[in-house]
């Protein structure tokens, strides 16, 4: 295409009305209010966290009766995720250190957001209600000493959480953000 | 067999097209030459006239061929080349399959060895059913379908997709031993059909002023990645074809984010939601997963780019060369930032290098097979290629990207483990005498 085409596409588009006019238009138009059931996202900042409420003590509870066939009681690592979910080796023991989420993840909510969309793995989102949910997210913070037995988890409260490995992540490519 | 049979035999490579040690030979000695072919024909079979069983008839030379299928598959003398599976019992883990670069060349993936990974099962998902959403920060949230997408005007292009654990076997300080397929076998290369996202996001009138949106995938764990806006602008697609046909059950049916030269994860398969927002959701895949550990303990996050790499296929791990004479070198380099400009190839573990064939057309964000002719002695060498990109980023050599970003102390047990991620230094093979081939540091 020439320069001067080029240039008269350009202002034929600026020129149609409404602006999107040429392309196809073939979406369907849909409230927040009805995506309600799919916007399940736990954003950092506390977007997106449902109402709801609980604490490591409830967590323990529920842990052991829904997640421990596979996580092992009290989080030790069980026939499926092997892993023990709290402590850790510090990072600087090496690059393939396993992560937990006392000695690496950045944020609480990470904890809530995966097991809201996630758990238990063969039955998500059918098992665990909010209050289940923030229960088993206070339990699993408290085995990995960041918040007290009785801390309540909500909203408000889990995304002022202070992660201890918060401040150790660098930007790998800070410019395409 | 010496180096003075070929050259008698007419026409074949002399000394002057050596141009780095141990043989490797000038690129031009592929481009359009036909003696050198010859000579390599000769080299494998010997030159003695030993062929002296008549020629006959085979059994298909002469019955009726079999039925012509609706969907064809590969002769069954190749149903050794297929992708080897982390999970083949579908246990409550993640689920690797790689593909088998030493047994292809070119540089389109196939669909069935396109290497996926799946981290709670393949849904089966009906396509009718199927619902794309756009909200978040915009003006009008949006449904598309399957449908409806495939009704916009299409854009057709090559990329790989690699997951950033590709190749991660190799953090280990010491080499394990196993195939290109094994070590490197998370990354593929297609043609993918999709709109482009940008167009979608426009009509939803999406907020100019929002960074990032969040990518979610109709599998049971919703998996979801945030992706800058930049990206999505910029080049990414919602892709509805692979290779020309509906995209694969484990590459994302019946629709996948691609983005191009970004982390294979982040491109969401099976997507169903684009969240519009001004901040990540640092969910677990990017905020634990796809964060690299770094040896003082530090962790990169959006790591988003998979870097210039590049490795030989052929020959590679598993293969073994029959005898001096001459052999194609050739491997497949790609990188995130673009082109490929140069692929360089040592036969002497890095002391000498030559600039390989590049097989056009050379793509951004694709696969670029490169090819360098190689006349073995038969004496034990190491092979390595080097890729350089467009924008100038050359692969790190193993010290250097050691130093970086460190290595296991003790060596890595199975090449299924992930002690790391984003692994885009050299790939070295070492060849012995007796022409086997292992993986080693060099």
């Amino acid at each position: 295409m020439s320069t001067r085409s080029a240039l008269l596409t350009v202002a034929a588009l600026a020129l149609a009305s409404p602006a999107l006019a040429e392309t196809p238009g073939l979406g369907t138009p849909i409230t927040e209010a009805d995506i309600a059931p799919w916007d399940v996202t736990a954003f950092p900042s506390g977007a997106g966290l449902p109402s709801g409420s609980g604490n490591a003590v409830q967590g323990a509870k529920v842990f052991a009766e829904k997640c421990a066939v596979c996580h092992g009681d009290g989080a030790k690592g069980g026939p499926v995720h092997r892993n023990p979910m709290f402590g850790g080796r510090p990072l600087t023991d090496g690059i393939d250190t396993p992560k937990t989420i006392g000695n690496f993840w950045g944020h609480a909510t990470t904890v809530f957001d995966f097991t809201r969309r996630g758990m238990p793995f063969n039955q998500p989102r059918q098992n665990l209600t909010m209050d289940e949910i923030y229960a088993t997210t206070a339990y699993l913070l408290f085995l990995n000493k960041i918040i007290g037995e009785t801390e309540e988890m909500n909203a408000k409260t889990l995304p002022q959480v202070k992660m201890p490995n918060r401040d150790n992540f660098i930007i790998r490519f800070p410019d395409r953000i | 067999m010496g180096n003075g049979t070929r050259r008698d035999s007419g026409g074949n490579s002399t000394s002057r097209d050596v141009v780095a040690g141990n043989g490797l030979l000038h690129r031009r000695a592929l481009l359009g030459s036909g003696l050198m072919l010859a000579g390599a024909a000769s080299t494998g079979v010997g030159l003695t006239g030993a062929a002296a069983e008549p020629l006959k008839d085979e059994p298909w030379m002469v019955d009726l061929g079999d039925v012509t299928p609706a969907l064809q598959t590969p002769s069954k003398f190749e149903k050794h080349v297929v992708r080897t599976l982390s999970n083949p019992q579908n246990e409550m883990r993640t689920s690797h399959a790689r593909t088998p670069h030493q047994m292809l060349n070119g540089t389109v993936t196939p669909n069935s060895l396109h290497f996926t990974i799946n981290h709670s099962g393949v849904p089966e998902i009906d396509p009718g059913k199927h619902k794309l959403i756009i909200h978040g920060m915009v003006k009008q949230p949006l449904v598309f379908t399957l449908d409806t997408l495939s009704r916009y005007p299409l854009v057709t292009r090559m990329a790989f997709v690699e997951c950033s654990g590709n190749s991660a076997p190799m953090f280990s300080n010491e080499p394990v031993q196993a195939s290109a397929q094994a070590l490197h076998g998370l990354v593929s290369n297609a043609e993918w059909t999709g709109v482009p996202l940008s167009v979608l996001l426009d009509e939803a009138g999406a907020d100019r002023s929002a960074k990032w949106l969040v990518a979610e995938g109709a599998d049971s764990m919703l998996l979801h990645r945030s992706v800058p806006m930049k990206k999505a602008y910029a080049d990414a697609l919602v892709a509805i074809y692979q290779n020309g046909e509906r995209i694969m059950p484990g590459n994302g049916y019946p629709m996948r984010l691609l983005l191009p030269g970004y982390q294979g994860n982040m491109n969401v398969k099976f997507l169903r939601r684009i969240k519009v927002v001004d901040e990540p959701s640092l969910g677990v895949y990017e905020a634990r997963t796809y964060s690299q550990t770094l040896p003082d303990g530090k962790a990169y996050r959006f790591h988003f780019l998979q870097e210039v790499k590049s490795f030989i296929t052929h020959p590679s791990f598993g293969q073994t060369l029959k005898g001096p004479g001459y052999y194609d070198i050739s491997g497949i380099a790609y990188s995130g930032n673009g082109r490929i400009a140069r692929v360089m190839v040592s036969a002497d573990g890095g002391k000498s290098w030559a600039e390989a064939a590049l097989q056009g057309p050379v793509l951004p964000q694709a696969f670029t097979r490169f090819r360098m002719p190689w006349r073995w002695d038969g004496q034990p060498v190491v092979l390595q290629s080097r890729a350089t990109d467009e924008a100038g980023n050359t692969q790190p050599l193993r010290a250097e990207f050691v130093a970086v970003r460190g290595e296991t102390k003790k060596p890595v047990a199975s090449p299924l483990g992930f002690p790391n991620q984003h692994y885009n230094s050299l790939t070295s093979w070492g060849i012995d005498s007796s022409g086997s081939i292992k993986h080693v540091y060099a």
